[in-house]
């Protein structure tokens, strides 16, 4: 296939695409799904085809606000439909060309206003089997101009120049990461996509791959021509039956025009991809867990170096990147690095999807310039905490992250201004809690994450997490003493300094970032016996109690 | 300079030292008389990097990093013993000690166990953590030796060994985190696997977790020193 191949077809889209008046755009990810959205596109396409009007129905990724979901819009005029059921698809159809039905519609233009969107530039706009919809939409074209036009290490020049950093958790420069996989010797080399997302609250990368695979194997296609691969791994969980399937019929699709395959766009360049399927433990989202687990083995993590950018996939050098990382490679090809570095601040560029959820108004996926304020995102664009409850902390990176204060909102969020803070940028979950959440409880909920997924081959993460817990439960159940927050925090401090892994490294993070910003809570758990919250069952001791009468 | 005499020279604790390409620190540490401590390293075995006790500071790093596996490179300085390093071993030993059932006073290995030794050593005098006194079985269905999980350490030498060396792979790992437990086959009965019966693994197991049925009420001293000598007489040959 050929640029000028790519633009006929998208030319045809097009064409297609204008034989309509209006286009009924239907969000069909999980979220809207599991509310009955594919009753409701079979109702707008019934209603549609009785009306006589030109109306194309489309099925679309995820449209971002989740709660106010199942969601339509209606284009050219982009009006945003929630909450919409099958019984109202008569009304919206009647109303094309018309007023907009008005107790449906929702006004979330504060909610876009502050969002740019490069990840999710498809998402809510293209139906993700389609690949012809992805190609109208510049797909693959950085792919096959990369090929034509640019040298292996042009590209990976372009990615280091566009400041790229992994959107997995760590924030490893993407451009040095490729450079270095690029110098590696070897004529056999893995690329790997990393999509065992775990924690808890996240959802970016399963919208990603549910929404916009294309735009996945887009990247990783060009990962490989930089690096000098030609073999590819998705890993991803099988809790996400949907993204595997909208993948599997991706590469599919990619194969059959010789996008993916020997060969490519006639060059020398061969390229494929293959799934493998996680089985459902957090861990192997570590590298060297994963390539563990790739090859067929247990999915522990092994001491790094050697880097899997040397020594990975059966010991070949192996680039493994995050599924968001991937997608935003053929837009930075596209638009060039100096495009993509305009966007952000100073050490973080671009953009980040973050999945908002918890006491927050507008739950769903966000996309956001890096750099901006903490309560930009949670006040303006979340909508804020809902039910006259006032804001108390928001976690961020997930059982790897920390808790940020009400007192730090102003925070530009950045990997860099997130670590001080006492937490991660992570791959992006953005759990908000209010006055109803204790901190402590919410503290041992993260342990026991972490307690339940250590893989047990390390003694401080096996060992230490089960231990914190026992702590933390002491202390919820305000059983403890101040000799046991003396001994939780020196655990803390060994379970993060001597894990061998990144999972048993950060995971005392939930405990030290709400030791260092709530400290008050813990000490009235354990000094008065009290949950400040109301969350922890405490039951009063027996030395406060009326004495009981004894009858002779 | 040649590739044959890559010689890098670096510091541990303060002494020069020199060591060729590639050498572990702690190879190059107990060349030089530089003790320290290890539990799931095993001379002959893979190195897995798991117990965490051979931790040693590197001068320029804030990150510990395990002898075990860490390679020498010029101009190291390697600090083994610092107050930071002696607490976390402490710290890791006492989470050894609670986190399964380790009564020495009724156990086969007392006075030849590793987990023993290394306590003592490293001045463990007391547990500050609870105890969290799992229960756990004893399989004493082979004929010739017997696993008692309440003393296992999950150091996975039996598994390396096994696989290894013997070339069997009987010995794995099950579970996760706090649960994980070392099984012969598929969880079978040791009696009933595919044992070879070579009972190399309980000469590598460093606590009384194996041990040789004939040693009960007896001491039962193991003798791990054959596999540096047959690694080397296999590749001799």
């Amino acid at each position: 296939m050929t640029i000028e191949e790519l633009e006929q077809i998208a030319k045809s889209v097009a064409l297609e695409n204008a034989k309509y008046d209006y286009e009924v755009n239907v969000c069909l990810d999980l979220a809207c799904a599991s509310q009955g959205a594919d009753k409701l596109r079979e109702a707008l396409v019934a209603a549609a085809d009785a009306s006589g009007k030109k109306v194309l129905v489309r099925r679309t990724g995820c449209m971002g606000p989740c709660s106010s979901g199942p969601l339509v819009r209606v284009d050219p005029d982009e009006t945003l439909y929630r909450h919409v059921s099958n019984t109202n698809a008569d009304a919206i159809v009647a109303s094309l060309g018309g007023a907009p039905v008005a107790e449906l519609q929702c006004d979330l233009n504060e909610h876009f206003d502050l969002q740019t969107r490069v990840v999710l530039e498809n998402a809510g706009h293209i139906d993700p089997e389609k690949i012809d919809d992805y190609i109208s939409r510049d797909g693959y074209k950085a792919l096959l101009t990369a090929l034509a036009e640019m040298t292996p290490n042009g590209v990976v020049h372009r990615i280091t120049e566009s400041g790229l950093r992994g959107r997995g958790g760590g924030g490893y420069p993407t451009g040095l990461k490729w450079g270095t996989v690029a110098k590696a010797g070897g004529d056999l080399k893995y690329v790997v996509c990393n999509g065992d997302e775990g924690d808890p609250g996240a959802f970016m990368d399963r919208s990603v791959m549910e929404g916009d695979p294309h735009r996945v194997i887009e990247g990783m296609a060009i990962a490989a021509y930089a690096v000098g691969a030609s073999k590819g791994f998705i890993y991803v969980r099988a809790e996400y039956p949907v993204a595997v399937a909208r993948l599997t019929s991706a590469l599919r699709d990619a194969r059959r025009p010789g996008l993916l395959g020997s060969n490519i766009s006639g060059t020398t360049f061969n390229f494929d991809i293959e799934i493998r399927l996680g089985a459902g433990a957090f861990v192997c989202g570590e590298e060297t867990a994963l390539i563990a687990s790739i090859e067929g083995r247990r999915g522990t993590p092994k001491p790094r170096p050697p880097y899997p950018a040397v020594s990975g996939l059966w010991g070949k050098p192996t680039l493994i990147n995050n599924v968001e990382t991937y997608a935003n490679i053929a837009p930075i090809v596209r638009n060039g690095g100096k495009w993509f570095a305009g966007m952000g601040s100073e050490r973080s560029k671009g953009t980040k999807v973050f999945a908002l959820t918890g006491k927050i108004t507008n739950t769903g996926l966000v996309e956001v310039p890096m750099g901006i304020k903490l309560r930009e995102i949670i006040e303006v664009i979340g909508g804020g905490v809902p039910g006259g409850h006032t804001f108390k902390a928001v976690q961020t990176g997930g059982p790897s992250g920390g808790c940020i204060p009400a007192e730090l909102l102003d925070l530009g969020v950045s990997y860099d201004a997130l670590l001080a803070a006492g937490s991660i940028m992570g791959s992006g979950g953005m759990i908000v809690m209010d006055d109803t959440s204790c901190m402590v409880n919410v503290a041992k909920f993260f342990i026991e994450f972490c307690m339940t997924e250590s893989c047990g081959k390390c003694i401080p993460c096996r060992a230490g997490t089960a231990q914190m817990h026992t702590l933390l439960t002491r202390i919820c159940e305000g059983s403890a003493t101040m000799d046991d927050l003396e001994l939780l925090e020196e655990l803390c401090s060994t379970v993060k300094e001597a894990s061998l892994c990144g999972l048993g490294q950060t995971a005392p993070n939930p405990v030290l970032s709400t030791l260092k910003y709530f400290r008050n809570e813990y000490i009235e758990h354990i000094l008065h016996q009290r949950c400040p919250a109301g969350v922890c069952k405490i039951e009063t001791p027996v030395a406060d109690q009326p004495a009981v009468e004894v009858l002779a | 300079m040649s590739e044959a005499v890559d010689v890098k020279t670096l510091q541990i604790n303060g002494h020069e030292v020199s060591a060729l390409r590639g050498q572990t620190i702690l190879q190059v540490a107990r060349e030089n008389d530089i003790d320290i401590p290890t539990l799931c390293h095993l001379d002959g075995l893979s190195d897995v990097g798991a117990c965490r006790l051979c931790l040693v500071e590197i001068k320029g790093s804030n990150k510990l990093l395990p002898a075990c596996v860490a390679t020498v490179y010029e101009g190291m300085e390697v600090t083994t013993d610092t107050e930071r390093l002696q607490k976390h071993r402490k710290t890791i030993l006492e989470l050894l000690f609670a986190e399964r059932n380790h009564i020495c006073s009724v156990c086969v290995s007392n006075g030849h166990c590793e987990l023993q030794s290394l306590a003592q050593q490293e001045g463990v005098t007391h547990v500050r953590f609870p105890y969290r006194n799992p229960e756990l079985t004893v399989d004493a269905s082979h004929e010739r030796f017997t696993v008692d999980h309440n003393r296992c350490v999950l150091c996975t030498r039996c598994v390396r060994v096994c696989a290894e060396v013997e070339g069997a792979h009987v010995w794995d790992v099950m579970g996760r985190g706090i649960n994980s437990t070392i099984i012969t086959d598929l969880n079978d009965n040791w009696g009933e696997s595919s044992c070879t019966r070579c009972g190399k693994c309980v000469q590598v197991c460093p606590t009384g977790a194996l041990f040789d049925k004939s040693k009960i009420g007896s001491d039962h001293p193991k003798y791990p020193d054959f596999l540096p000598y047959l690694n080397e007489m296999r590749e001799a040959q």
